[in-house]
């Protein structure tokens, strides 16, 4: 199996500058970033981006509705050119929160398999469990740091790849090998999470044999 | 002046921000986000977090000059100043947004528009130090060095 050509590809999708990978790939996570500070939204931009994340930052709720294809005006186009694997929101936005915009996830058919996750200057127990009760993944309390976007980044990939184990597709331990070196805190998978076929990745890495 | 001169210089002049409390943890995380790749990260916030929150500042100070102030109004702007400054380590002001939203809370105007001297006082010179800083880290570069990474044990 080519995992060393999943593990190097993470690392070059990074430095490749400009490099365009097929509309459909989707073997980065996509992360759909959303918040109302152009500061915070600079810093979890490149907090997403060191952890090998492809990212897409907005400014609202709206706008991240608009984004997923949710907005009212718009209807669901099937636009799954750009998947997104997983929200990082602010809580507190002006007009529609966080906590709206993940209800709108969640009780949507097609969306409401993404995690979500929000993001909190305060450190409020009440509104913690709330968010956690209408499906919010976890709950982070700001500033951001880069531990908690590699926390969570972990536990997206590591589930997956426990779901590609159960199913018979990857050599665990030999991920871990390969992973080891790379990322001290982030073992590597293919973090696509259509049915594992050989992803258009592998064609940056001719010597890897399948 | 040689590159290691300036260098430890650099690292004085953060290490007294630190313990002066203008800048906390934060502001480090920030520093470790960049990298050869992208050398003006750490700039490139900053001068958000300027533009941000002169601005707010602006809007603050507009907001208080009111014949009825809607303190909502005004506690929103100092939300937004809070987590700003929050996000980039400035932490003395920070605490002064804090002080501030405790008196919104209250509506009190008297002490609402001291609070807003008090956080005008924090930015500007947090902003004056951030200006040397980077300027510090500036000539570095320029003189082919890098910038050292600062440990302060957090």
């Amino acid at each position: 199996m080519a995992v060393n050509g999943a593990v190097t590809w993470l690392r070059r999708a990074e430095e490749i500058d400009g490099y365009d990978l097929s509309a459909s790939d989707s073997e980065e996570v996509h992360v759909l970033a959303v918040d109302d500070s152009l500061v915070d939204r600079k810093v979890i931009e490149r907090l997403l981006k060191i952890t090998s994340c492809k990212v897409t930052a907005v400014d609202s709720g709206r706008r991240a509705l608009q984004f997923l294809g949710l907005d009212e005006e718009k209807e669901a186009n099937g636009f799954d050119g750009l998947k997104v694997d997983l929200i990082i929101t602010d809580y507190c936005m002006p007009g529609m929160t966080g906590y709206e915009l993940l209800k709108k996830v969640k009780e949507s058919s097609v969306f409401r398999e993404i995690p979500v996750v929000i993001m909190s200057s305060e450190n409020v127990i009440a509104r913690i469990d709330r968010c956690l009760e209408e499906g919010a993944e976890d709950f982070i309390v700001k500033p951001v740091k880069l531990s908690d976007v590699k926390r969570i980044i972990d536990y997206m990939t590591m589930d997956f790849r426990e779901g590609e184990e159960r199913r018979g597709g990857i050599n665990k331990r030999k991920l871990r090998d390969d992973g080891d070196d790379r990322f001290s805190s982030s073992p590597p998978s293919t973090l696509s999470s259509s049915s594992p076929t050989a992803p258009s990745n592998w064609i940056l890495r001719p010597d890897v044999s399948k | 002046m040689e590159v290691g001169q300036m260098q430890r210089r650099l690292v004085d002049y953060t290490k007294t921000l630190f313990m002066e409390g203008f800048l906390d943890a934060q502001f480090l995380q920030l520093q470790q986000l960049q990298d050869e790749n992208n050398p003006d990260f750490v700039v490139e916030v900053v001068s958000l977090f300027f533009d941000d929150s002169e601005k707010l500042l602006n809007n603050l100070s507009m907001a208080l000059d009111q014949p009825n102030v809607d303190f909502k109004k005004v506690d929103a702007h100092v939300h937004q100043l809070k987590g700003s400054s929050s996000s980039i380590g400035a932490q003395r002001v920070k605490n002064a947004c804090i002080a501030f939203r405790n008196f919104c809370e209250e509506q009190n105007i008297d002490a609402t528009l001291r609070c807003l001297q008090q956080v005008k006082h924090e930015y500007y010179l947090v902003k004056n130090k951030l200006e040397t800083l980077l300027r510090l880290e500036q000539q570095i570069v320029a003189a082919g060095g890098s910038i050292p990474m600062i440990d302060m044990g957090f």
